[in-house]
């Protein structure tokens, strides 16, 4: 069965503040609407809590370590599900039902099945 | 007639009004033309493409049936290709076989088990599947299983998550039978470009999981109106990439020899075509097709000897294609019956132009029907193209003053030829000269093509 990752592109939030529980009851509900094809998935801390890690000069090499987000952009990675579904189509029914969708925009790749 | 063509008759398709040699045998008031296609095979020549045309019409329906059975669009397409090859050369010798299709289905199928023994880099577990699949299909594929397969490949084809110009591509080259050349052709890329461009495509369907189904009732309505975006696209594309400096060809040949852009606005149609037969009664696809047949009625009047545009008021239209016109006018009124309190844009759009085809002459258009067709356009699609059509059609009903107005209160136009023509257009009817020629220079510099350039020429003498 291909398994897809939806990726939550939305405003940078705290997902932990107590002005995101309204939407974080939406995304449990989600939860529990899709229980039967969600495999994984986590809610992100924002992005200021993000470090970026680089190794220059190949394998081996020195490690660069980084504050915040890889590159500035206005909506944000905060969030992602594992989907296993049978068909894309699926995935995008799925992924529309994904708060992110209307807050945001929900990128649905497909994984490689030989890696997972 | 022959008794297959009675008893193997498909009611579903025969309704399908297509140019002659596309609907070989299974619409029964096209039986000539299979017998015609029978006397160029007896003779050993196929002077009018009558055996071309049977195949090809044909091949698109094998083609569609065995991306079902493999799953593979581009196994599918070697086989279905090598079939027809060999169909050709077998049919010029033995003559046309009694069912076709049957023969064609048959020797696609063989082909893909050729192909899948032969490549060798696919799991066994995969490719004994594909072949067992291949070999329990029967060959003759019930009819409504034909349509039903018809249907996946067009919805496949223009998946909304494929990119459009990947749509429009791959409608060109898997829906039409379009060579990956004659596709480059058509869109102005080379060749290479269009080879990647497939490519990716065909990746993107594999590898994302793109199912050929047709989609559900309640996805529908969203994905119809995707396919009737693509189609129409393609009708215009084949608009936009012949070369302006040409006129149109008068008639399309069978065999695609002329110049691609027509014959790509033909291409269109004939999926519009078939899509109104595929699934009758739907008002975006009537108003679809409706669009499409309108506006291809005037082509022959669109330019002059000289390759001069003829605008719409100007054309001659008495070089009109009343036939086209007519069915167009059917298909938009019922489009439009069709439709609930919201039409479909592509309903709207016929209405439009059935306005025009209603009209004797420019001066008896009933410009209140075209403003308020516009109008509802507008609610449906408020965007700035719109206004700008909504404004030349109020000029035209004889108020540029108005319509200079509007104009000049439209936002995000200013790289669009259009645009800045009509605006010439209304200053110099204005008696605003200066500034009209101003607007001309403006429009001038934004085409790349010498008869919009003589037309801003003609109408803003320096």
């Amino acid at each position: 069965m291909p398994s897809y990752v939806a990726l939550t592109y939305t405003r940078d939030v705290d997902w932990t503040a107590p002005e995101q529980a309204a939407e974080m009851q939406e995304y449990r509900e989600f939860g529990r609407d899709a229980e039967a094809v969600i495999r994984g998935g986590a809610a992100l801390y924002p992005t200021q809590t993000a470090t970026t890690v680089r190794v220059t000069g190949g394998k081996g090499g020195d490690i660069v370590v980084g504050d915040g987000p890889y590159a500035e952009t206005k909506e944000a990675l905060t969030g992602f599900y594992l989907l296993e579904c049978d068909s894309l189509d699926e995935a995008i029914r799925h992924a529309a039902a994904i708060p992110a969708a209307w807050n945001g925009v929900v990128e649905v790749r497909p994984t490689v099945p030989t890696l997972m | 007639m022959t008794a297959t063509d009675a008893g193997g008759g498909i009611p579903e398709v025969s309704r399908i009004d297509v140019p002659a040699g596309d609907e070989p045998r299974s619409a029964p008031s096209h039986g000539t033309i299979r017998s015609a296609a029978v006397a160029v095979v007896a003779a050993g020549t196929d002077p009018g493409g009558a055996l071309a045309a049977l195949l090809r019409g044909e091949r698109r329906r094998v083609l569609a049936t065995v991306i079902r059975l493999t799953g593979d669009l581009h196994l599918a397409e070697d086989a279905v290709q090598d079939a027809a090859v060999s169909a050709l050369e077998t049919w010029r010798r033995t003559g046309v076989p009694p069912n076709p299709r049957a023969w064609l289905t048959l020797a696609a199928k063989r082909r893909v088990i050729d192909l899948l023994r032969r490549e060798g880099a696919r799991p066994v577990k995969e490719r004994e599947a594909i072949i067992l699949a291949v070999q329990r299909a029967p060959d003759e594929t019930p009819p409504g299983v034909v349509r039903d397969d018809q249907l996946r490949l067009i919805f496949t084809c223009c998946h909304p998550a494929l990119a459009q110009e990947a749509q429009v591509a791959l409608s060109l080259h898997v829906l039409c039978g379009l060579s990956v050349a004659e596709v480059a052709r058509a869109l102005l890329v080379s060749e290479a470009t269009m080879a990647k461009r497939l490519t990716r495509a065909r990746r993107k369907i594999a590898d994302a999981g793109i199912r050929y189904r047709v989609p559900d009732a309640e996805e529908l309505p969203g994905r119809l109106g995707a396919v009737a975006t693509t189609v129409f696209l393609l009708f215009t594309e084949g608009y936009a990439s012949r070369s302006a400096d040409a006129p149109p060809p008068v008639t399309v040949p069978a065999e695609r020899a002329g110049p691609p852009g027509a014959s790509v606005a033909e291409e269109a149609i004939r999926l519009g075509r078939l899509l109104v037969e595929l699934m009758p009664g739907e008002p975006v696809l009537e108003g679809l097709l409706a669009t499409m047949l309108l506006q291809h009625s005037r082509l022959r009047a669109r330019f002059d000897h000289a390759g001069d545009i003829v605008l719409l008021a100007d054309q001659d239209r008495s070089l009109w294609d009343t036939d086209l016109a007519a069915e167009g006018i059917e298909l938009a009124a019922s489009a439009i019956r069709g439709s609930s309190i919201r039409p479909e844009r592509f309903a709207v759009t016929a209405a439009i132009a059935a306005c025009h085809a209603l009209a004797a002459d420019a001066a008896a258009t009933d410009w209140n029907a075209v403003l308020a067709w516009y109008d509802v356009l507008l609610h449906l699609d408020p965007s700035p193209v719109v206004r700008l059509n909504r404004a030349a059609a109020l000029a035209e009903s004889g108020d540029p003053a108005a319509a200079l107005a509007v104009v000049d209160r439209i936002e995000g136009l200013d790289d669009y030829f259009w645009f800045h023509a009509t605006r010439a257009e209304l200053l110099r009817r204005l008696g605003r000269d200066r500034e009209a020629g101003v607007a001309a220079v403006v429009a001038a510099g934004l085409t790349e093509s010498a008869a919009q350039r003589r037309l801003l020429a003609r109408r803003h003498p320096l």
